[in-house]
């Protein structure tokens, strides 16, 4: 497996998009896998009753598949050291339908001496960005 | 009403270690499949050893499915007010000290760092420290938005 050369990076650099297809299925897999049973990611009259759109996305989930891209990227899941975000908007998932989450990965920052480099991801969904701050920590 | 709000004096308070929480190479899997984190290392066992490791590899995110464990002992104590039909999750930060994989035993301390009331909102952070024994593993700050009952 490929891993990325430091040297050869440069802030800017694309390393990676992917499309997540989300749906209701998906985000049920996801509460039984992490735990996470918050009624809003699946009953839809409670989600809407709490003055939600609809069902919206685990955060988590939506976090937990943009860095895929990146763990691919670096060759080693383990190399991704640090990988942060905020929550800037919810993404609502209509009953039948498939959302699509848009990912972007840049190189943000490279620090030569730490033998980092900082991805930054871009994630949006309708035009619009649902993560914030979206920062991983790659060790090179 | 400051009163339908978290009470701020939980803010400083560490809970005890939690019973270890084994990691299964079968929930590593599931987990990854859920995210839909596609590296081998997550699923063969061949390659995690390859890439040195002496078991699966956890996604960046697993860590999560620990700290959420760990955090429901504050989150869900009535005395804090946390209500979760009012939660929207504002922030969450993943620090590696070491990768996590499959045999891990990982016991968690969690921190209650800041609970902070503003305009309505209070601003909630928690911090899991996940270890293996003596050493630390991972590093887990979560922000929980918690609006009052006029919001």
């Amino acid at each position: 497996m490929t891993r990325p050369v430091l040297d050869d990076l440069a802030v800017g650099d694309v390393v990676a998009t992917r499309t997540l297809e989300l749906d209701r299925p998906r985000l049920v897999r996801y509460a039984g896998a992490s735990g996470d049973f918050n009624r809003i990611h699946w009953d839809e009259a409670f989600a809407t009753g709490v003055g939600l759109p609809n069902v919206i996305v685990h955060g988590m989930l939506t976090m937990g598949a943009a860095v895929g891209v990146v763990e691919e990227w670096a060759g080693d899941p383990g190399a991704v050291v640090d990988y942060q975000t905020r929550f800037t908007r919810p993404v609502p998932v209509p009953a039948t339908e498939v959302v699509l989450v848009e990912v972007s990965a840049a190189v943000g920052a490279v620090d030569a001496e730490a033998r980092t480099v900082r991805v930054d991801l871009t994630v949006t969904h309708e035009g619009a960005k649902v993560l914030g701050k979206a920062q991983a920590v790659v060790q090179l | 009403m400051t009163d339908t709000l978290p009470d701020a004096g939980f803010a400083g308070r560490v809970y005890p270690p939690t019973a270890p929480y084994a990691v299964g190479r079968e929930k590593l899997r599931e987990f990854a499949a859920a995210v839909g984190a596609l590296h081998p290392a997550h699923h063969d066992l061949e390659v995690a050893r390859g890439l040195g490791y002496a078991d699966l590899v956890a996604p960046t995110t697993f860590a999560v499915v620990i700290a959420q464990a760990a955090e429901a002992q504050y989150v869900q104590d009535p005395d804090a007010r946390i209500d979760f039909s009012r939660v929207v999750h504002a922030d969450e930060r993943f620090t590696h000290h070491r990768p996590i994989v499959a045999g891990d035993e990982l016991v968690t301390v969690l921190h209650v760092d800041k609970v902070v009331h503003r305009a309505g909102i209070a601003m909630v952070t928690t911090r899991c420290e996940i270890a293996a024994g003596d050493q630390p593993v991972a590093t887990v700050v979560s922000t929980l938005a918690v609006r009052g009952e006029d919001k």
